[in-house]
């Protein structure tokens, strides 16, 4: 009974590996073919592949622009300084009808 | 101390509007710094807002004191005013830091002594805020104790540019200012410190309120 169920278990694994073959084969022979097709559509490029040579400069239009980070710095200050105040006032309300409502309760309790 | 930060709050309020809605004009008119260009205009903010942040913390570190040696609980509710404004003004710190700094040296971070101490600094003050929030009783008096140690890191801050080697330029560059640069940036400076305060006087206010009701909720359950 045993030996049965290994020979089963043999067989499917076997079946298995089959599919797994083809499946390897189908990858390796795509990815060949992708390269070849992405090879000859390479364009020629200008950029170092031979060595890198040192300038003492970036060009303008590959320079990082300074303006969205000073804007940038500054809105988070205004952001962060007016969200505080407006948080404060909204506890500050919060807190001040409680105290309202307490005192009104306490009134209401010596005036009975 | 609430009526005081009633009469205190418009005055401080209006002063920093004043300074702080003027200051990106008299910030356009100053000169570009020659290495850093335009980014370095965030200086004008960046700096002010640790100022601001500093004097915050000494706040918290003298009313800390004055808490635990002599049990004032006034003094308890503006260290408690204190810590979470200096948190704010640490956060401008350290959002602007990395935007000026990712233009000007080429990294949004570099873990040097100076912007490591900040974090630490921010960190501690986090965590003052933590413990007030959920240490439950006798917290206050060891917060306290974190605000005292908060306050003695600041001059360790102020200085570690000048002791370790770090990317952050150095703490003398400030005084040594031509004028036309150090002009925005003492208008700034004069418009966060009176922000800061502002803030202080309103926090403050808030955390008297809530010492009020906490009084009124004690007497209601006397009765």
């Amino acid at each position: 009974m045993g030996i049965l169920r290994l020979r089963g278990a043999w067989r499917r694994a076997a079946s298995r590996w089959g599919v797994f073959r083809v499946l390897v084969l189908g990858l390796v022979v795509g990815a060949a073919a992708g390269v070849a097709v992405l090879d000859a559509a390479q364009p020629a490029t200008t950029a170092a592949q031979d060595g890198f040579v040192p300038m003492d400069d970036i060009p303008p239009e590959d320079q990082m622009p300074a303006a969205p980070l000073v804007a940038g710095a500054y809105a988070v200050v205004w952001a962060l300084a007016v969200g505080y105040l407006w948080t404060i006032w909204q506890r500050l309300g919060t807190v001040e009808a409680e105290l309202a409502d307490v005192n009104r309760r306490i009134g209401d309790r010596d005036d009975g | 101390m609430t009526a005081m930060n009633r009469r205190l709050f418009p005055v401080l309020a209006g002063l920093s509007a004043f300074f702080l809605v003027t200051a990106p004009i008299v910030i356009i008119r100053a000169p570009y710094e020659s290495t850093m260009g335009l980014v370095q205009k965030i200086f004008y903010f960046h700096f002010p807002a640790w100022m601001a942040m500093f004097l915050a913390v000494f706040v918290l570190g003298i009313a800390s004191v004055q808490y635990l040696f002599r049990g004032k609980p006034a003094a308890d509710r503006l260290a408690v005013a204190a810590a979470e404004l200096a948190v704010v003004f640490g956060l401008m710190g350290l959002i602007t830091g990395p935007l000026w700094g990712i233009k000007a040296w080429g990294v949004w971070w570099q873990w040097d002594a100076r912007l490591t101490m900040a974090v630490i600094l921010e960190l501690i003050l986090v965590a003052y805020l933590l413990l007030r929030q959920y240490g439950g009783a006798g917290s206050d008096r060891l917060a306290a104790g974190v605000g005292i140690f908060a306050m003695a890191n600041v001059p360790f801050l102020y200085v570690s540019t000048e002791i370790w080697r770090t990317v952050h330029p150095r703490t003398s560059v400030v005084p040594t200012l031509p004028v036309d640069f150090g002009l925005p940036l003492w208008w700034s400076f004069a418009g966060f410190i009176a922000l800061c305060m502002a803030l202080l006087a309103a926090r403050a206010r808030l955390e008297e309120q809530r010492a009020a009701l906490d009084r009124l909720y004690l007497a209601l359950e006397e009765d």
